[in-house]
């Protein structure tokens, strides 16, 4: 009787969980799947096909657009990282104990500000109109009005400043973990700064910086609103054909296909980069 | 109804199995009113595993539990009247000492007020009238474990049961806690089960103790008697400390036989009721080192007849007070250890000095191996 | 190591850093924020005084953001989404510790992988794919039986459905972290006093668990208030406030009433997430 409370209760807490997966993550990606392989040969005809496939292929402004977005956004991931590191490591490790928690909080905290508000900010700042303009023509520097905006290196900045705290959230908690004396006995033993840096830290840190990562490049690749907000028309952010695709002109097998394809590439990059790195997406994702 | 003889709690027989492993093996006992028995033995002999199933969360595989008379196997935990001291106390942060302690009384859907004056009955009884209010986190270590103690002890159980509930505790405390726990216990008269792997606590607080190893209980009794009359080496080797040597007998005569170590010394020890000891066997010698006494040898060798000697020379003096020792580097090279008496005279043991040691053969312990 | 006059060097270079850094955090935030007091007709400078119109007042062309009907609709539905998404992640989210920390069934494992790709896949993908189904699957119904499942076309329930799918990993990992600190022998402390299962449940188990839900709750309303990606594409004619402001920002271009909303969303998502840190790190250790 013991025991089949037990499974009843496991069906019971499975169910949820079944019911979640199932519905709304499994069964909408296999329709997306399936929309993606339909050719349409007349109006409300379709056929099964690779058709979507090919034009993808065929066309190179799809193409080139992915690998753009795919190359920009391992960019972003790695500047991410290359700047949160650092503040991470501060945070956790060389502040003292009541600045530390306030260094926190002050990443935490904007931590879930919208991405729009992130860009509008930007685009107050940085347009010909904008804050920074005004004030290097108060200063002097230039005569004329500039604009910031709409270039590739400020969607690149855009981009890291959106993503850069997803980066250092988990990075802070993985080096909170680490003894001190791991450090401290790493100088004794002779290493110099360097040495402890790349055989001790960055060793342990490593499931951190991989969930960071991964976490900073899905939300850099899926992203939207920064690359067409501070890009401009000719951001090319692959989103945006998706959205194109859908919305605009109503051709969702395009859509879906291209969605597969962003979703394929993606997962790609997240299997590679785990497979480089040793780790698993459960020691990393999800212990952040 | 009740008899007075009816044990608070009777096993009889009882296994329990995970998979191949026997946790218990065939443990049998009764456990009289309002008495402190403990269960003593190393981690891993299946005392934990005993103990939870007397509270309910581990099924017995076969055998039977009777509390006051009546068998419990049918009855789940939480209608079991056995409370249980956990390991790390278990004591609910979310809640405070009041709501704690209250808390087995609401499960039973007592009105307020009366659990408000049996609240205030059992802080007064454990000496702690005025912590209701307080939070977990904020007692002492020892605090804790008396509320740990009240919240059990105010639903009245027929058994109480402590798991190791010092462990988490410094040595200071603990000595003071183990004092505490057997007044508490007075004070109560309620019949406590003691889990431990610590020897001195089961010893000082017991009223019996049972020694537990893999699975079976090696011995019942009283403490004096585990410690001056263990039935089994495994008892010698763990209550107390001891000498330890493994010899053959070579020589029996009138109830006294010879032993022969390994290392070719040659011992007396008198052979104890029930143990059955013949010439030629192998067994293992115990001498608890208080009963060893150490003095500089002058020359002569007055070895009389029940009285063992061995010389050596001191190797090292273990200064510790009352209960100081010499490390004493035998004949064949081993050490053995002797409780003297440090004076901070000039006629104290040092280091380098010839000894001899002697003891009785009374208090040489054979067992067969 | 010794102080030497360069690593003195080093850690004031690294305390500069430090600082230029949480500038770089804060100075579009407080761009933002900043120009809804300016009493101007946009959103830059020179600073023409202090106002707080943007809020409050009642009149075009100044029409605060208390009194733009479009943009309190948006608040509205924002905030009815984010407690329903908040509610179903956070029970969904807690059965999911419950079945992960105690459940014992086989390919766990895998399936607790299965549990976090929500989390990893852009959330574009999850708006257009559930799109498709919710479609699919209205047009097979008004097909074959000519009736019209309303629910199913872009509207609120897709928009919760959708942050839900991946907003649930979040607090799933939340409560599963707190249920793994959660000591078992106090469940059993509890059945030992004579508490039923469900009496355990409420009483011990829950309560430890709240911390972690209240937190997982302001996180999952935090995520879905700011969603844009899913949201974009199953909104119906019921835009939550961020696709209202974005309609705005396209159609319009930047006036500061959008910088009172921003000021007013940065303001209360970070007293919100505050408040959300704050609960989790108050809550009893063990």
């Amino acid at each position: 009787m013991q025991s089949d409370i037990r499974r009843l209760s496991l069906i019971l807490l499975f169910a949820p969980f079944a019911l979640w997966i199932f519905l709304l993550i499994v069964l909408p990606h296999i329709g997306m799947i399936a929309l993606s392989l339909r050719e349409k040969v007349a109006p409300r005809v379709y056929e099964f096909g690779f058709g979507n496939y090919i034009d993808f292929i065929q066309e190179p402004i799809y193409w080139n657009t992915l690998l753009r977005t795919g190359s920009m956004s391992i960019l972003v991931t790695f500047l991410a990282l290359l700047i949160g590191f650092p503040i991470a490591y501060y945070i956790a490790k060389i502040a003292g104990q009541r600045s530390k928690g306030a260094l926190f909080l002050l990443c935490l905290i904007p931590l879930w500000v919208s991405d729009l508000i992130r860009a509008f900010g930007w685009i107050l700042l940085l347009r010909e109109t904008g804050v920074a303009s005004t004030f290097l023509q108060w200063t002097g520097a230039i005569d004329q009005p500039i604009e910031f905006l709409y270039n590739d290196i400020t969607v690149v900045v855009g981009l890291v400043y959106t993503v850069i705290l997803f980066m250092i959230v988990p990075l802070v908690s993985t080096l909170d973990g680490m003894d001190d004396a791991m450090v401290e006995a790493g100088y004794n033993l002779g290493g110099s700064g360097f040495t402890v840096l790349r055989r001790i830290i960055i060793p342990y840190a490593m499931p951190g910086i991989v969930s960071g990562c991964i976490v900073v490049f899905m939300l850099t690749a899926g992203s939207y609103l920064t690359p067409i907000l501070l890009g401009g028309k000719n951001s090319s952010w692959f989103t945006e054909q998706i959205y194109d695709q859908f919305i605009t002109r109503f051709n969702w097998e395009s859509g879906a296909a291209f969605g597969f394809l962003l979703l394929a590439f993606t997962s790609l990059v997240v299997w590679l980069g785990l497979r480089l790195t040793g780790q698993t997406l459960a020691n990393t994702v999800a212990k952040s | 109804m009740t008899s007075t003889d009816t044990p608070d709690l009777e096993c009889t027989n009882l296994c329990k199995e995970f998979g191949k492993v026997r946790a218990v093996d065939n443990v049998s006992f009764e456990i009289p009113k309002g008495s402190f028995f403990s269960i003593l033995g190393p981690s891993g002999c299946g005392k934990t595993t005993l103990m939870r199933m007397i509270a309910g969360f581990e099924d017995p595989t076969s055998g039977n539990i009777d509390i006051k008379g009546k068998s419990v196997l049918n009855t789940p935990p939480n209608k079991r009247n056995v409370k249980m001291v956990f390991q790390h106390l278990a004591l609910f942060p979310m809640m405070n000492v009041y709501e704690n302690i209250a808390y087995g009384l609401r499960c039973i859907g007592m009105d307020k007020a009366q659990i408000d004056q049996k609240v205030r009955d059992v802080l007064d009884r454990i000496a702690l009238p005025d912590v209701g209010n307080r939070e977990i986190h904020q007692l002492s270590g020892g605090q804790k474990q008396r509320i740990a103690i009240a919240r059990c002890m105010v639903l009245d159980p027929d058994v109480l049961l402590l798991d190791e509930p010092l462990g988490a505790l410094d040595l200071k405390l603990r000595e003071a806690m183990k004092i505490e726990l057997k007044l508490l216990q007075h004070q109560f008269n309620t019949t406590f089960i003691y889990i431990t792997h610590d020897q001195s606590e089961a010893l000082v607080m017991s009223d019996h103790v049972a020694i537990m190893n893999e699975g079976r209980f090696e011995q019942i009794g009283k403490p004096e008697e585990l410690y001056h009359a263990p039935r089994t080496a495994f008892v010698a080797g763990f209550v107390g400390d001891s000498n330890r040597w493994s010899g053959k007998v070579t020589g029996l005569q009138d109830g006294v036989a010879k032993v022969t170590t390994d290392a070719g010394l040659t011992m007396l020890c008198q052979k104890q009721d029930g143990r059955d000891v013949r010439e030629g066997q192998s067994v293992t010698i115990y001498v608890r080192p208080e009963f060893i006494t150490a003095s500089r040898s002058k020359g002569q060798d007055t070895q009389t007849s029940d009285l063992n000697a061995i010389h050596g020379k001191v190797d090292s003096v273990l200064f510790n007070g009352a209960n100081s020792r010499v490390l004493v580097r035998g004949p064949s090279g081993e050490l053995i250890e002797a409780d003297v008496v440090v004076t901070g005279s000039t006629d104290d043991l040092h280091a380098g000095d010839e000894v001899r040691l002697n003891w009785s053969d009374q208090q040489t312990m054979c067992f067969a191996t | 190591m010794a102080k030497s006059a360069s690593n003195k060097a080093f850690l004031l270079g690294y305390r500069l850093y430090i600082v230029a850094f949480f500038i770089f955090l804060a100075a579009p935030l407080v761009a933002a924020a900043t120009f809804a007091f300016n009493d101007s007709l946009f959103p830059s400078l020179p600073w023409q005084g202090f106002t707080l119109d943007w809020f409050f007042n009642d009149t075009e062309p100044k029409l605060g953001m208390f009194h733009d009907r479009r943009l309190l609709r948006g608040l509205y539905y924002s905030a009815i989404i984010g407690v329903m998404v908040s509610g179903l992640s956070v029970f969904v989210g807690t059965t999911n510790a419950f079945l992960f920390v105690r459940g014992n069934f086989p390919a766990k494992n895998f399936f607790y992988i299965i549990m976090i790709l929500p989390l990893v896949i852009p959330g574009v993908i999850l708006g257009i794919s559930i799109l498709v189904m919710a479609s699919n699957i209205a047009n097979g119904v008004e097909d074959r039986f000519d009736y019209e499942l309303e629910f199913l076309r872009p509207g609120i329930l897709l928009v919760v459905l959708g942050q839900f799918s991946f907003v649930t990993t979040i607090t799933s990992l939340v409560i599963t972290a707190r249920l793994k600190k959660f000591d078992y022998t106090m469940e059993e402390a509890a059945l030992n006093l004579g508490a039923s299962r469900a009496q355990v449940l409420r009483t011990v188990t829950l309560p430890f668990l709240r911390p972690a839900m209240i937190a997982a709750g302001i996180v999952a309303f935090l995520v879905s208030f700011e969603n844009f990606n899913t949201t974009l594409f199953l909104v119906g004619s019921e835009s939550p406030l961020t696709i209202t402001m974005y309609d705005r920002m396209a159609k319009v271009g930047s006036t500061p009433v959008l910088n009172a909303v921003s000021f007013f969303l940065i303001v209360g998502s970070g007293l919100l997430a505050l408040i959300s840190v704050i609960v989790q790190r108050n809550a009893p250790a063990d």
